[in-house]
């Protein structure tokens, strides 16, 4: 009975994890938001840049986001960041006038997002049947015109559930901005987790932290199943109780 | 059926390869203003890529191509394409829009009209083809036959002055190929000028003003209907119309 008092004592001590939940939640949970949602947005806009450069006409283009994409694929995530966020802290200290580790963070962790959604974005917009891009040409499109209107939509919303899937395991990887030494307000929520155990010698804040990634990352799972149902079916379609009796025009006999 | 702005195409000794194999060998086609010239061929005698030569989707190696009896090469393509409309076999209708915003499109982003303005034309354009009530539906809840009559209402939007129609039918169950055909053959009526590939003799028969027979990249032999389907000249006329009739 020791030991499971034990293991309970180190896992679900609620008294440390209730010290530690307004912290998680006030100061953890938006810089952890902050941090994933900036760069799941800048994440998206250069993998899509990636994305056209990719399946471009033109090799050099072709080539810059090959071995980029190789480069920020094939790197571990800590290491990028932790390049990315000493290596250049003097430059972005003359910058922005801080020693706010933030910036280079996100910058880090869109570099890697990147690589991932551009192959995302590329596999998407490939799988468009070419019909779709010959059809807004033959309608007098621009190439340009006809990819942002018709082929690229298309793409993106096939790999929608993909695309959750990378935000998800951005949000997990965000955690590792705690390389950075991040002041008292900067931390994440694994970083309060991490320091509360440290102080107290118990797991159960970590636990706590981990709930609350849970409670993050759950519901987008979930949601990558909601939308990959709802692309496969298709959304239902309001029936007009009159359809069946509309007006049939010239040359409907189909 | 509204009167047409049709145009006057010909084709010039067009020459296209891909890479050692000569697709189209110095093909010859016009087209005047207000009728409908099929083409009808074997699979593989470059059908088809004639149509996307003549509306630079593909451009020819060689050869001319003039709109009205002036050379349209020098011209933008994506200008030249908005003035001949262009029908698939596989309709690609745009499958994120609803059937009025497949219409709409290119009257909004290249006419440049208001989001109304697009959407009562394109409603226009649906009624003429029958199918205003499917208006706000997605292409997938439609049937083969009503994706392609909504593509035609597509390429008919821009008011086009000559319509290309790539084996329109092909795709369709034969209960629905008649409601198509009927559309096109009502177009035709109307005085459009009509560029038809198709598998579909009776229609090539019936409706069109002259029939160019393909095979291997040259015409081989073209002329009004009569004389193509009574009295083909060549053994390979011959034998091509005793393997579809």
């Amino acid at each position: 009975m020791d030991l499971l008092d034990q293991l309970a004592d180190t896992f679900f001590n609620w008294e440390e994890m209730a010290k530690v939940i307004p912290a998680l939640l006030m100061v953890g949970l938006p810089n952890t938001l902050i941090l994933a949602v900036a760069s799941g947005i800048f994440g998206s806009l250069l993998g899509l840049a990636l994305a056209m450069m990719g399946i471009s006409r033109n090799a050099g283009a072709r080539w810059v986001a090959r071995i980029y994409t190789d480069i920020f694929r094939g790197l571990p995530a800590i290491l990028v960041i932790l390049v990315i966020g000493i290596g250049l802290s003097p430059i972005a200290r003359e910058i922005t006038g801080s020693r706010n580790p933030y910036p280079l963070g996100i910058l880090a962790l869109t570099l890697i997002a990147a690589a991932y959604i551009g192959e995302i974005f590329r596999s998407g917009i490939q799988s468009v049947e070419k019909g779709q891009l010959e059809a807004s040409r033959a309608l007098g499109f621009s190439y340009g015109s006809s990819m942002r209107l018709v082929v690229v939509p298309q793409g993106i919303r096939r790999v929608l559930p993909a695309l959750v899937n990378q935000f998800i395991s951005l949000l997990k990887d965000s955690s590792l901005v705690f390389m950075l030494g991040l002041a008292a307000s900067d931390r994440e929520i694994f970083r309060i987790g991490n320091d509360a155990m440290a102080n107290t010698g118990n797991l159960s804040p970590l636990v706590a932290a981990g709930v609350l990634y849970l409670i993050l990352t759950v519901p987008l799972t979930h949601f990558v199943n909601f939308i990959d149902n709802r692309l496969r079916t298709g959304k239902p379609e309001k029936k007009e109780p009159d359809e069946l009796a509309a007006p049939i025009g010239k040359g409907a006999q189909a | 059926m509204t009167e047409f702005a049709s145009g006057t195409l010909t084709g010039k000794n067009l020459h296209l390869s891909f890479g050692h194999n000569h697709v189209l060998r110095g093909i010859d086609l016009h087209v005047e203003k207000g009728t409908t010239a099929s083409v009808i061929g074997p699979s593989g005698s470059g059908k088809s890529t004639l149509l996307r030569v003549m509306n630079r989707l593909i451009e020819p190696d060689q050869g001319d191509i003039l709109l009205d009896g002036r050379s349209v090469l020098k011209d933008n393509p994506d200008e030249l394409r908005q003035r001949i409309g262009m029908v698939f076999q596989q309709f690609n209708l745009f499958p994120h829009k609803t059937v009025v915003d497949n219409v709409s499109l290119a009257l909004r982003k290249l006419r440049k009209l208001s989001k109304e303005q697009a959407r009562s034309e394109a409603l226009e354009q649906l009624d003429l083809v029958g199918l205003k009530h499917k208006a706000d539906s997605r292409p997938a809840n439609l049937s083969g036959g009503q994706q392609q009559r909504v593509a035609i209402a597509r390429a008919l939007a821009m008011k086009p002055e000559v319509m290309f129609f790539d084996e329109a039918t092909s795709a369709l169950d034969p209960e629905l190929v008649k409601g198509v055909l009927a559309l096109m053959a009502d177009l035709a009526k109307g005085g459009m000028t009509m560029v038809v590939v198709t598998h579909e003799m009776g229609f090539s028969r019936n409706v069109s003003d002259t029939v160019t027979f393909m095979d291997a990249g040259v015409v081989v032999e073209s002329g009004p209907p009569e004389q193509i389907f009574t009295s083909p000249r060549t053994d390979r006329l011959k034998g091509f119309l005793s393997d579809v009739l």
